[in-house]
């Protein structure tokens, strides 16, 4: 199925028979595997509106994300949030989508200043489980008017609504980048340097560790301000570290935006959100090749199949999310952190109500 | 404005709750004295009034947890409250319910720079916060202007905003973690220290629920490094709508301040006034700020003076002090206080797309001759974020009748410029039945079933935020 309009998806939705998959580009294919009827939202797209001078913009949910990046680079503008692309990491085709994003809440390694796609999601537009069209937010930066739906629909996979529209918050393209390499460090001595630089006032906006050890701080800004703040973060640091600029920087972030170090190696890919502090000790626990981002809040670690990384983790604060792994093993192991009852009670209410039926991605989330 | 009958089978069972909640509750945390639950009858909203039945002020998460359940058994609607500073009547009471304050709450739990996090409990004031932290060099970057007062539990109530949040983003930004109080009495712990949520994002939906969906006790907040320094500049003009148009042309240039505030003349004049900061005598005067090292400070308030030039300012002034900046958002902060001395006004609080701003001001002003009412403009120009203040004389019959209503166009014009009813105060009971001008039935459904899932008794902070048409229903069954 792939509706043209709002309208024909909220009647292929009201009128659904039975489970339909809800699929974007098709490229953040994770959760637990669903049987249904595909329904496609590529027909809906289109920039509806765009305004520089507001740095907003609203766009229809299967717009391809290429297309939005282009129109947003004419003006010398992004979305904030660096979203990553899943596609080498999931060795997937297609074209992501407005919608697969925001249904993901992809962040990119930006998410440690300027926060993650719900943070710039500022309105949207969705069809419910019934078929009914809901809209919330808006179009502008500051809005508290009723309950902030926007935040509960990023990040919901397409479970309690298949979104139309999105609006986002937008930053300029800032004139240059600088980024700071370091030598081969263990996962604590990153921790340390990257929640060292973090509370910097030199506004570091990416902090990573690389597949091979190698801490990476990333410095955005104006020429002279990005110069003078890079060579104030070496000099509060202390140490030897390599300089990459403009492309170079680019690439590197692209790399670890994207898990490139692990798009080609064998074996399951799990996603970790977790206090930085607490991060070395559970890279310990984890005994796998992992890739740092987000000052060690967010940790990505190559596993052999089928293994749940779970089990050896014990209990920690925060959550661990399949990301790559099998049909089997997505079927076997919970892709989502389990939650403690009266959540996971909250969840399962939300669920009952904006999608009465089940028939929005069922049992993808658990 | 309507606020629903008292119900009396909760009145008639007031003694026999109170006796419950004597026995788990120290005798200064419950309130019972008529004259001392007064204190209670309102928050920054004054035009409307009642007394509660009781008020509770407990000191832990367990307490607040056997309050909620005894009015949860009881059906006691229960209205929790921070510091009483909503300008929305948030935390106004009704005559049948409790009010659940958590100004005893106040407790720093966890301050952790490596992590850039500090963990509270919510009756701690928003201004307390940063000043636990700032001498290590962090802040929290929310800022009300009624941060030296308000508590963290009513910034998550209302997702407050503030005049920076161009730059860092409103309370649903800078959340990461809470303790929560379901209705019925069930803990509940989301996020944390980490960032972003396993399942739904259920702290984003607690944000700004205006506290209708759980009673939040402990705030797991981000803190941020400050700034090595941050210096505004005054830039008068002599027209609204100039103004209007040098902000959009910034925003355009790709320079990001990390606060622009707007003020017109009647503003300008009271602010003077009260705080003396040196304001220029002008019809529309903007307060830029922006942050950094001295060397990148020059940078952007040299691009941002050359924009501003092109639209022939009356005065271009840069803060040569810290002192001078002070006195500078010293005199914006208190806009609101010092109107309240020359006029009764009502603030409005919508939000608008910063592109409309010119038109919008128009409209205003021609709004104004319309109803024989006159307005103050001060807002957060950056993110179109409007403050008008509407003044009127509350001891004149028709007055306050005819701001509500100049008021109510103002918001519906908001609206219809592509913003919104409320930008960072909230709805609470004032812009409640403003509500279906911007939101369709579905909308608006969606919404309270939100409410049917936290809250399926719908007895947290009753009779806010929806119609009561509209919420009808629910609130009877």
């Amino acid at each position: 199925m792939r509706p043209a309009s709002e309208e024909e998806l909220s009647e292929m939705v009201r009128t659904a028979k039975g489970p339909m998959v809800v699929r974007g580009g098709g490229t953040r294919a994770i959760g637990r595997p669903v049987a249904g009827e595909v329904l496609e939202t590529a027909g809906l797209s289109g920039i509806s509106l765009y305004e520089p001078g507001a740095l907003t913009l609203v766009v229809q949910a299967g717009t391809p994300l290429a297309e939005v990046e282009a129109a947003l680079a004419k003006e010398g503008q992004r979305l904030p949030f660096e979203p990553m692309d899943m596609r080498a990491l999931l060795g997937r085709d297609g074209e992501p989508t407005v919608g697969g994003m925001v249904a993901a809440n992809a962040s990119g390694p930006r998410r440690v200043q300027t926060g993650a796609c719900r943070d710039s999601l500022i309105g949207l537009r969705f069809v419910d489980g019934s078929g009914a069209i809901v809209k919330n937010g808006g179009r502008v930066m500051k809005n508290v008017t009723g309950y902030d739906l926007v935040k509960l629909m990023a990040g919901s996979w397409g479970t309690l609504g298949v979104l139309s529209e999105c609006s986002f918050k937008l930053l300029p393209v800032p004139a240059a980048e600088v980024t700071l390499v370091s030598a081969e460090v263990s996962p604590a001595e990153a921790v340390r340097l990257m929640s060292q630089a973090l509370g910097t006032p030199y506004e570091v906006n990416g902090a990573a560790r690389g597949a091979d050890g190698r801490v990476a701080l990333r410095i955005e800004g104006f020429a002279e301000q990005v110069s003078y703040r890079g060579a104030a973060l070496r000099a509060a640091l202390g140490g030897d570290w390599e300089v990459l600029e403009s492309d170079a920087s680019a690439e590197l972030w692209r790399d670890i935006r994207n898990v490139r170090g692990f798009a080609r190696a064998a074996g399951d890919v799990w996603r970790l959100s977790v206090r930085p502090s607490e991060a070395p000790d559970l890279v310990a626990r984890a005994d796998c090749p992992v890739v740092m981002d987000w000052g060690g809040g967010l940790i990505w670690a190559l596993v052999a199949e089928r293994r749940d990384l779970r089990a050896s983790l014990g209990a920690f604060k925060g959550h661990a999310t399949l990301i790559r792994g099998s049909e089997a093993t997505r079927a076997a192991v919970p892709v989502f952190q389990p939650e403690a009852a009266p959540v996971a009670a909250l969840a399962q209410g939300l669920r009952a109500r904006f999608d009465p039926r089940g028939v929005l991605n069922p049992g993808l989330m658990g | 404005m309507e606020m629903p009958a008292p119900n009396p089978a909760i009145l008639a069972k007031r003694d026999r709750v109170l006796t419950q909640l004597a026995e788990i509750l120290p005798a200064e945390a419950l309130i019972s004295d008529e004259a001392e639950r007064r204190a209670y009858e309102c928050d920054a909203l004054t035009a409307y009034r009642c007394v509660p039945m009781a008020v509770v002020l407990p000191s832990t998460t367990e307490e607040v947890a056997r309050i909620l359940r005894i009015c949860h058994d009881e059906k006691v609607p229960v209205v929790p409250r921070g510091s009483g500073t909503s300008l929305a009547g948030g935390a106004l009471p009704t005559e049948d319910s409790i009010i659940l304050g958590v100004a005893r709450l106040r407790d720093v739990l966890e301050v952790d720079y490596a992590d850039r996090i500090i963990r509270v409990q919510t009756g701690m004031t928003n201004l307390a916060v940063t000043g636990e932290v700032e001498s290590d060099g962090f802040f929290y970057a929310p800022d009300p202007s009624s941060q030296l007062a308000c508590a963290i539990a009513g910034n998550i109530a209302m997702n407050s905003g503030g005049a920076h949040c161009l730059k860092y983003g409103v309370t649903t930004n800078n959340l990461l973690g809470v303790t929560m109080v379901q209705m019925d009495g069930t803990v509940v712990e989301l996020g944390g220290a980490h960032l972003d949520a396993a399942g739904y994002d259920l702290l984003g939906l607690i944000c700004g629920s205006e506290g209708q969906l759980g009673v939040v006790t402990e705030a797991t907040l981000r803190i941020l490094p400050r700034p090595e320094g941050a210096r505004p500049v005054l830039m008068g003009f002599d027209s609204s709508e100039v103004a209007g148009a040098c902000v959009s042309d910034i925003i355009k240039a790709g320079v990001l301040p990390v606060a622009i505030e707007f003020m017109d003349r009647p503003c300008i004049r009271a602010c003077e006034d009260f705080a003396k900061a040196g304001y220029p005598d002008c019809e529309a005067l903007l307060i830029v700020e922006v942050e950094g090292s001295e060397a990148e400070i020059d940078e952007q308030l040299g691009l941002i003076t050359q924009i501003a030039r092109r639209h022939n300012p009356v005065e271009l002034r840069e803060s040569q002090s810290e002192d001078e900046s002070k006195k500078i958002w010293l005199g914006r902060k208190s806009a609101f206080g010092a109107m309240g001395q020359i006029n009764d006004y009502m603030c409005l609080d919508g939000t608008i797309p910063v592109s409309s701003l010119p038109f919008v001001l128009r409209r205003i002003g021609e709004m104004s001759k319309e109803f024989g009412l006159d307005v103050a403009n001060v807002f957060h120009a950056g993110d179109g974020n409007m403050h008008p203040l509407i003044l009127f004389d509350a001891n004149k019959p028709g007055d306050l009748e005819r701001c509500e209503a100049f008021g109510a166009e103002i918001l519906k014009l908001c609206v219809e410029a592509g913003g919104c009813l409320t930008g960072e105060h909230g709805v609470g009971i004032e812009k409640r039945d403003l509500m279906a001008v911007q939101f369709a039935p579905e909308d608006l459904e969606a919404q309270m079933r939100v409410k049917d899932v936290f809250d399926p008794q719908w007895l947290l902070n009753p009779a806010k935020v929806f119609p009561l048409e509209v919420s009808a229903a629910r609130r009877a069954a």
